[in-house]
């Protein structure tokens, strides 16, 4: 069958439904795994059965790393990378807290920062945090 | 054992332009590094029918190399994965030469990074899932990875450190290294912070530089200048190209290549007398010593405290320096295959070892991505 190359592949289907507040995640219908970053195949199970679900936008931090700069250059802010509730990892940030103050197994809960030109995803400490 | 085991071994290596090279090119530092490999071996580039490098601008680099230096090859490689390149190429360059490719291979790589910029220039496209975050790469992915060693062994700031003191008092024996003063664990601490854990200390150099390697079959080798040193064993693995798509964080693609290397080398972690690493930040010896199988997961840390692998230590490391203090230019795999090779032959004056038979050399590539071990003995081993 031939593919359907008329609609958005599933990057720019990704950052399209970002663009309209949504934080998708990529489901399998083969083999039940989720995915994240979006692609055109599972890297589970090799299949073309891949599927849009919302994300719960619950996570954890799994690592952490303050950037430091130049004063010049602005202040110093963190990069974590988040294990998300159904499974994958992404890279991020944490908002509202330190940078110094993100911790290893820490809850979190995704939002959509829009601050930038593009929308990007974003987490705050779960509870209280947002 | 593999039928592939000794089926080539290295008859010359050269280096050039370690350290700065100001005013030189990149093919300049290169072509440096070429002519000293041949005169090492006592060839000339007209013996030479098989060419692999790989390059931070050429993208085409074995094709570029070979034009520059005169040769038309019958088989060239210019495949890139990052910093385990070169000796991913030796494997390749193997073979070549066991299948009736190629007969003489020239491995070669250079780079004025230092005096052109003092910054990676990168070719590949920005990761949209990484990108819009900021981190400062490589070094913050394998910061990343080292709060996850931290967070789930305990290792600490000080035995981080310790990678960064051994390599230095090992480039303190090196003339050829760029960095040569004393370094203390508070030096490292004390240092610029770039990246939590890491400070600057923590990170690989940004040097000029170039190395080649001359590869042939062991009857050739044995004929020519110098002591041949044959390639036992080698293997490559990668799981990940993207921090955030490491599998685990505190575990390389060297815990599968390593393994598979010595099994075809036929020899294991216990024979082993020493051992060049890829030390692009200090976490990175700490975990692939532990993922070759010279410490348990997670004991790394702990290894490496007290001197251990510094001169004099339990365990031979990094003898040249490593990426840390003697050279890193854009990519340093190429260089502990040299001075894996330069100890076997007994070339390393005030640092040289007491008549070591095998080595291993282990090239990293990407953000702890691309995983090459080699393993590399003496004519007598073979």
């Amino acid at each position: 069958m031939p593919a359907d190359t008329a609609a958005p592949g599933p990057e720019q289907a990704y950052f399209d439904a970002l663009a309209d507040g949504r934080f998708m995640l990529q489901h399998c219908n083969a083999c039940g795994e989720n995915v994240f970053y979006p692609r055109a195949l599972c890297p589970h199970c090799g299949a073309d059965a891949l599927v849009w679900r919302e994300a719960s936008g619950r996570g954890t931090v799994h690592a952490t790393s303050v950037v430091r700069r130049r004063p010049e250059q602005g202040p110093p802010y963190n990069v974590v990378l988040i294990d998300l509730e159904e499974g994958p990892r992404m890279m991020s940030r944490v908002e509202t807290i330190a940078p110094e103050a993100v911790r290893i197994g820490m809850a979190v809960t995704a939002v959509i920062d829009r601050s930038g030109d593009d929308p990007v995803v974003v987490f705050r400490p779960a509870g209280g945090g947002a | 054992m593999s039928g592939l085991r000794g089926a080539a071994s290295i008859a010359g290596a050269g280096t050039y332009g370690l350290g700065e090279a100001p005013g030189q090119s990149e093919l300049e530092i290169t072509a440096g590094a070429v002519k000293a490999a041949l005169e090492d071996a006592g060839l000339k580039a007209a013996d030479v029918d098989g060419v692999f490098c790989a390059s931070m601008t050429y993208n085409m680099g074995s094709l570029t190399l070979c034009e520059y230096l005169g040769i038309a090859p019958k088989f060239s490689d210019s495949s890139m994965i990052g910093g385990s390149s070169n000796l991913a190429h030796l494997l390749t360059a193997m073979m070549a030469i066991a299948t009736g490719q190629c007969d003489v291979a020239l491995v070669a790589y250079g780079s004025n990074q230092r005096s052109m910029s003092g910054r990676l220039v990168s070719t590949s496209r920005p990761d949209p899932f990484e990108s819009p975050y900021g981190p400062r790469q490589p070094i913050t992915s394998y910061a990343l990875a080292a709060s996850r060693h931290m967070h789930e062994y305990g290792t600490t700031r000080e035995q981080l450190a310790e990678v960064a003191t051994a390599a230095r008092a090992w480039a303190a024996m090196n003339p050829d290294a760029f960095l040569r003063e004393p370094l203390s664990i508070e030096d490292v601490l004390n240092s610029r912070p770039i990246s939590d854990p890491f400070t600057v200390r923590d990170c690989c150099l940004v040097t000029d530089g170039g190395g080649a390697v001359i590869l042939t079959s062991p009857e050739r080798a044995r004929d020519l200048e110098r002591p041949p040193v044959p390639v036992l064993g080698g293997a490559m693995a990668h799981w990940h190209r993207a921090i955030t798509n490491m599998p685990d964080l505190t575990v390389t693609a060297a815990s599968d290549s390593g393994p598979r290397a010595y099994a075809m080398a036929g020899v294991s972690v216990d024979d082993t007398d020493l051992v060049q690493v890829y030390d692009a930040f200090t976490i990175n010896t700490i975990m692939f010593l532990e993922d070759l199988g010279f410490c348990a997961k997670g004991e790394g840390g702990a290894f490496v405290e007290d001197g251990a692998i510094a001169p004099g230590g339990r365990l031979v490391v990094n003898t040249n320096g490593g990426g840390l203090s003697c050279c890193h230019p854009g990519m340093y795999g190429i260089f502990p295959l040299i001075e894996a090779v330069r100890q076997l032959r007994g070339d390393c004056g005030e640092r040289q070892q007491a008549n070591p038979e095998i080595a291993l050399a282990h090239g990293n590539g990407g953000l702890f991505s691309s995983q090459v071990t080699l393993i590399l003995g003496t004519d007598g081993t073979l």
